[in-house]
């Protein structure tokens, strides 16, 4: 390098060079993101405006919680399909033990709360100790606790769920500088991602889940205790699944399917911000942004116009699509 | 040369000369407690009435046929979640086609079973063309497939001519047809997987894609060809579910969860899900285990969200009873 | 030495075609220029040795000639014909087979199920069975191997040794002409290695050609014909194995002298007081293991495959614990039932199988080197980062002292060479702080600089008071780097040899301690 000398033409082309070499760094949910983003832009004027924008985040921001959750078992290399029916749990359960009075709003979350970190427990220890493959342990565990959470309330919703129950899915901070009303839901959204950043990105833990989601057996004769860090993993997906089941029953309404398939979306998720299904990889930022691209498809399907039945359709073609480029774009880095 | 053998597991050593998957141990405890239940706590017709019994195989047909398919695809080290819109669409379509006339039927069933074909083909190529994970893969035309269907058909819809209907309900002497043809698409599964090259080569692709690779297969045409074969196993699953309920509907695949427990079934039948490994043999002892069970729940008056409860757990205690000793690791 | 005096050499008197030829091949990947013009012959009936360091392009150049890569320039020749080969299957039809380093049978499959995987005799796609193991069975007599392996055998229930002859057999069985074998010795115990030896020669006074790939010299000088070697990706030379010695090729492999295999024993004086004994400890394969460690030493433990030597140090280590019987460290009496709590009383594992059960091949140079400082500390305790808090210039350090050769510590560790990914698995324990050093094969498959390196660095461990246990099925590695020798047989440590013992006396007791079975033992 020191000893080449270059024309300025030579050395502008170097720059482009490595400017270029930056962009391809660039995870493909990026732009993909700001794809669909922009697009959505384009159809719906309230998306141009920054309340347009905070709601939308406010919308992805219990998927992205779920997703990130769900984002620490996969990088052990494990599934967990649990959180779906945790969701149902919540708002299933949480109407049942609010039992119409605000003042039972706290015990309530807290109890659920406490049913995650016993879900967790429960998926983490079968899965260690009993060596069941974890997408049969956590399916066993779907079964379970929908069953469970249905046969509770005795098959339909009882009572709604208190406004006080509701403030954090629904409710604003008002008279933010320049923001304006801030979501509450984006606000716990982003304590929940910079907590799960620095848990994986900055501490041993993160570390540890990553290296027995790559490689199991040289974690172990390394010293890791694998069983204590995948415990600890299925541990925090089931708390934030509790978590994002708040926050959805907090703007949505009571019912009996409500959890129902937001273990596949997160997944989804996760594959569109670039985690491997086989474990290894995975970082919080490109996850939040992989359940952000995964609602501004879901609202480019609303702004088309297209009935419900058709948005499936569409968005199992845009999963597919994402993922194959995505595959396909590594595949090209190699 | 010096080997070094860890002594074994007797009974262990005894199955594996006859080869008989240790799951159906599991299956005799299974129906030998859930029948002393019924004996005690109900009308004990399990071990005394022969219809009682018989039904409770039938109850295994629909899962059985598409469980054999789901075998093949995860020996090849795949997965279908879409299995359960495949069934779906089947009985909605051929009951619309069919339409309750005798002379459709033959249309009907070359329509649905193309159609099957076709989605096989698209999961198979996703898989292996495009790179796509077959979770994701499945997982996208499962929704592809959802939204298809729930946006052209909202209830039941046509109907299906009496002698359809003898697929579900008739019988050949005392056995019910639908478990003959159950037991023949076992058969046939493990024909495929033991005697054929096929078979040979997708034990390879799903036990080193690699070293499958090197030895000259088409792993890609391999695994396609699971596919199809996976989703047509869906489509019968289909037909048999349309002659039992006289007509077809949206919601039947996925009300019976035949995605999930195809999968589930197909693990506590002894197949690995990381592929190379297992049989379907194995997997009519897993099916069989829900086929008992849902009798044993239905005779003990058993709360259908408890039943649900119940089948989650026993999921997880039927493969933890061969997975708990292994000295790997699970993930 | 120039071009014309090497083709001199290579034309041997026989007046034979080449069989297989590459002319002028060159290969490049991405930043690195692999192979370099490179040329070569090789002849029937031969056995040729291709040797050199790690990342001199051997791999690479096999790959090329048994058709798993496309050149980007240059041309092979089969029988004096131009051929290109698109996919690994085209080679073999031709009658190129490779055996890779990797093993490459499935093991959950029988023996016949894998020789003819997707050559199944069959009619309408419907195997015959009994028709694929009998052929199994024909083609097992053929390379003399039928009495110890069944073509029903499941491979799994086979040794590594066996496996590899079952490898072998399926590579004849595509009628080959030429056979290339990567490294094919690396898991196996000096008795199987003869075992393997016999079959080459038989199958070469048949006229296949072998082409051999190993970083056993010693080995490459009791079987090769020739030899070629190549350094960084460029042709040096093509050798007769009788017109040169070791130091010769060497010295082309690596364009220095190495003046010393192995750095010197240590000293009486050296030896400090016993960290670790043990005493009448058993478990199912193990039985009533007596032996101490002292500070600064190397005791080396040799044995044939399966005599235990694997296992006893995965009991130490907690990995399959002894289940009766002692262990004292540093006079303490210890129970250590898991990995951590061995690595918590300051021991530490470098494994055998570097692939499976050492690194972590998708995460970068810098975790692997830290996996196990981090699994010591706190498991909340905060990183930054380049590494751990406390000591921001470990990983750098750690490169500098195993000499790990890359750009960036961020670089993915499955992209370094084998030598690099051991030196980085090793520096995960030089960070430990361990005491008690156990080595399984630290030296397996990687090149002799690398190797040279290696051994430095484990006598450098002993030098600052540390105390090693080093498992090898390489002789020479356990006489030139033990202090002690204890041989296993049968799950037992049969004797305890002083250093510079010799490689009879080893086998001797590694096969039951029997004088008169000197000659059997090179039979088994």
């Amino acid at each position: 390098m020191t000893t080449s000398t270059f024309t300025s033409s030579a050395g502008a082309s170097r720059i482009l060079r490595s400017v270029w070499a930056a962009i391809k760094k660039i995870p493909p949910v990026y732009p993909l993101f700001f794809a669909i983003f922009i697009s959505i832009g384009f159809l719906g004027q309230s998306y141009q405006t920054m309340p347009g924008i905070l709601n939308f985040l406010r919308r992805a921001a219990p998927l992205a919680i779920l997703a990130i959750g769900e984002m620490l078992v996969l990088a052990t290399g494990g599934f967990d399909l649990s959180i779906g029916s945790i969701v149902t749990l919540v708002v299933l359960g949480s109407s049942k033990l609010l039992n119409n009075d605000p003042a039972n709003a706290i015990p309530s979350i807290l109890i659920m709360l406490g049913f995650g970190v016993l879900i967790g427990l429960i998926n983490g220890t079968v899965v260690s100790y009993l060596k069941v493959p974890s997408f049969i342990a956590t399916l066993g565990m779907l079964l379970l606790v929908k069953g469970g959470a249905l046969y509770w309330v005795g098959g339909a919703p009882q009572g709604y769920l208190t406004d006080n129950w509701r403030f954090f899915g629904r409710e604003y901070i008002e008279n933010v500088p320049i923001l304006g009303r801030f979501p509450v839901a984006l606000l716990i959204l982003i304590v929940i991602a910079a907590f799960s950043w620095f848990i994986f990105h900055r501490t041993n833990f993160g570390k540890q889940v990553l290296a027995i989601g790559d490689n199991v057996r040289a974690s172990q004769l390394s010293g890791v205790r694998v069983r204590l860090v995948r415990t600890m993993a299925f541990v925090l997906s089931a708390v934030f699944a509790v978590i994002g089941g708040v926050l959805i029953g907090g703007y949505g309404g009571v019912n009996v399917t409500i959890g129902e398939g937001l273990e596949m979306q997160s997944i989804a998720a996760c594959v569109v911000g670039g985690v491997m299904l086989t474990g290894g990889r995975g970082n919080v930022m490109n996850v939040v942004f992989g359940a952000f691209t995964m609602e501004a498809m879901f609202n480019l399907l609303n702004l088309l116009g297209l009935p419900k039945p058709y948005k499936d359709a569409v968005q199992g073609l845009i999963i597919i699509a994402a993922v194959a480029y995505i595959a396909l774009s590594t595949r090209r880095k190699r | 040369m010096a080997t070094i053998t860890v002594s074994q597991n007797k009974w262990k050593q005894a199955l594996g000369r006859l080869r008989i998957p240790p799951v159906y141990i599991f299956l005799v405890i299974t129906f030998a407690v859930g029948g002393l239940l019924d004996q005690i706590f109900a009308d004990g017709q399990i071990f005394t009435n022969p219809s009682i019994f018989m039904n409770m195989i039938v109850r295994s047909v629909a899962l059985g046929i598409v469980a054999v398919g789901q075998t093949l695809v995860i020996i090849g080290a795949s997965i279908d979640l879409s299995v359960a819109y495949t069934i779906s669409i089947t009985a909605v379509m051929s009951s619309f086609i069919m339409q309750g006339d005798p002379n459709n039927v033959p249309q009907a069933i070359l329509i649905v079973f193309a159609i099957g074909a076709v989605i096989g083909l698209v999961n198979g190529l996703l898989i292996t063309k495009l790179n796509v994970n077959a979770f994701i893969a499945t997982l996208g035309t499962s929704l592809i497939l959802k939204g298809i269907i729930n946006g052209t058909f909202s209830n039941y819809t046509g109907s299906i001519p009496r002698s359809f209907e003898a697929f579900g309900y008739n019988q050949i002497g005392p056995i019910p047809i639908s478990i003959l043809v159950l037991l023949l698409v076992v058969f046939a599964g493990w024909f495929l997987l033991n005697r054929t090259k096929f078979g040979s080569h997708l034990y390879g692709v799903g036990g080193n894609n690699e070293v499958a690779r090197l030895s000259g297969l088409r792993t890609d045409r391999v695994l396609i060809m699971a596919h199809i074969i996976c989703s047509l196993t869906a489509v019968l699953t289909g037909l048999f579910i349309v002659s039992r309920l006289r007509s077809g509907a949206p919601w039947v695949g996925p009300d019976g969860i035949y995605d999930l427990e195809s999968i589930a079934t197909t693990v506590v039948g002894g197949t690995a899900l990381s592929g190379g490994k297992g049989g379907v043999w194995g997997t009519l002892a897993g099916v069989l285990i829900f086929g008992v069970l849902d009798t044993v729940f239905n005779q003990l008056g058993v709360n259908p969200y408890l039943k649900t409860v119940l089948r989650g757990g026993i999921i997880v205690l039927a493969v933890a009873s061969y997975t708990y000793r292994s000295k790997r690791e699970a993930a | 030495m120039t071009q014309e005096t090497l083709a001199r050499t290579t034309q041997t008197p026989s007046a034979l075609q080449p069989i297989l030829e590459v002319r002028h091949i060159t290969k490049r990947f991405p930043g690195v220029l692999a192979l370099d013009d490179v040329s070569v012959e090789f002849l029937p009936g031969q056995v040729h040795a291709v040797v050199g360091e790690n990342g001199a392009g051997k791999s690479t150049l096999m790959k090329i000639m048994a058709g798993a890569y496309v050149p980007d320039s240059g041309e092979i020749l089969l029988q004096g014909e131009r051929v290109t080969f698109s996919h690994p299957q085209e080679a073999l039809q031709k009658g190129i087979s490779i055996i890779y380093q990797e093993f490459n049978l499935l093991p959950e499959r029988t023996v016949a199920q894998n020789i003819f995987l997707g050559r199944e005799p069959s009619r309408f796609g419907v195997i015959d069975i009994g028709k694929m193991n009998e052929n199994a069975r024909v083609l097992l007599k053929e390379i003399g191997v039928e009495q110890f392996i069944s073509p029903t055998a499941v491979v799994s229930s086979l040794s590594v040794a066996e496996q590899q002859l079952v490898e072998i057999a399926k590579a004849i069985s595509f009628n080959a002409k030429v056979l290339i074998m990567d490294e094919p010795t690396a898991a196996l115990t000096s008795t199987e290695v003869q075992l393997l030896h016999d079959l080459i020669q038989r199958l070469t006074s048949r006229g296949l050609a072998v082409i051999f790939i190993s970083h056993r010299l010693v080995e490459v000088f009791d079987i090769a014909h020739v030899i070629t070697v190549l350094k960084d990706g460029k042709f040096v030379k093509t050798v007769n194995t009788q017109d040169v010695t070791t130091a010769d090729v060497v010295y082309l492999m690596v364009g220095r002298t190495l003046d010393h295999y192995f750095p010197p024993l240590g000293s009486p004086e050296d030896f400090g007081e016993v960290v670790l004994r043990v005493k009448n400890a058993s478990n199912h394969i193990l039985k009533n293991i007596n032996f101490t460690l002292r500070k600064g030493e190397v005791v080396g433990i040799a044995g044939l495959q399966g005599s235990g030597r694997t296992e006893l140090a995965q009991a130490l280590f907690g990995v399959v614990p002894f289940k009766t019987g002692e262990i004292e460290l540093r006079g303490k009496p210890i129970d250590i039932r898991n990995p951590s709590q061995a690595i918590k009383n300051g021991l530490g594992f470098v494994t055998e199988d570097r692939k499976s059960e050492g690194l972590l091949p998708k995460q970068p140079i810098r975790d692997n080197m830290l996996l196990t400082v981090r699994a010591i500390q706190n498991i909340f305790g905060v990183i930054n980062k380049n590494g751990i808090r406390k000591a921001p210039n470990l990983v750098p350090n750690l490169g500098k002292q195993v000499d790990v050769k890359t750009d960036s510590f961020d670089r993915e560790v499955q992209f370094l060479s084998g030598g690099n990914q051991q030196k980085v698995v090793l520096s995960r324990w030089l960070a430990s702080d361990a005491e008690v050093f156990i080595f399984d094969e630290p030296t397996r498959g990687i090149d002799v600089e690398a190797k040279a390196s290696i051994h430095d660095m484990i006598r450098d461990l002993t030098r600052q008071g540390k105390a090693v246990l080093m498992i090898s099925s390489e002789l020479p590695e356990v006489i030139g780097m033990s202090d002690r020798i204890l041989v296993m047989y049968e799950g037992q440590i049969a004797g305890e040899l002083p250093a510079k013992s010799s490689e009879n006396e080893i086998m001797l007791m590694a096969t039951g301690n029997k004088p008169g079975d000197v000659a059997a033992a090179g039979k088994e």
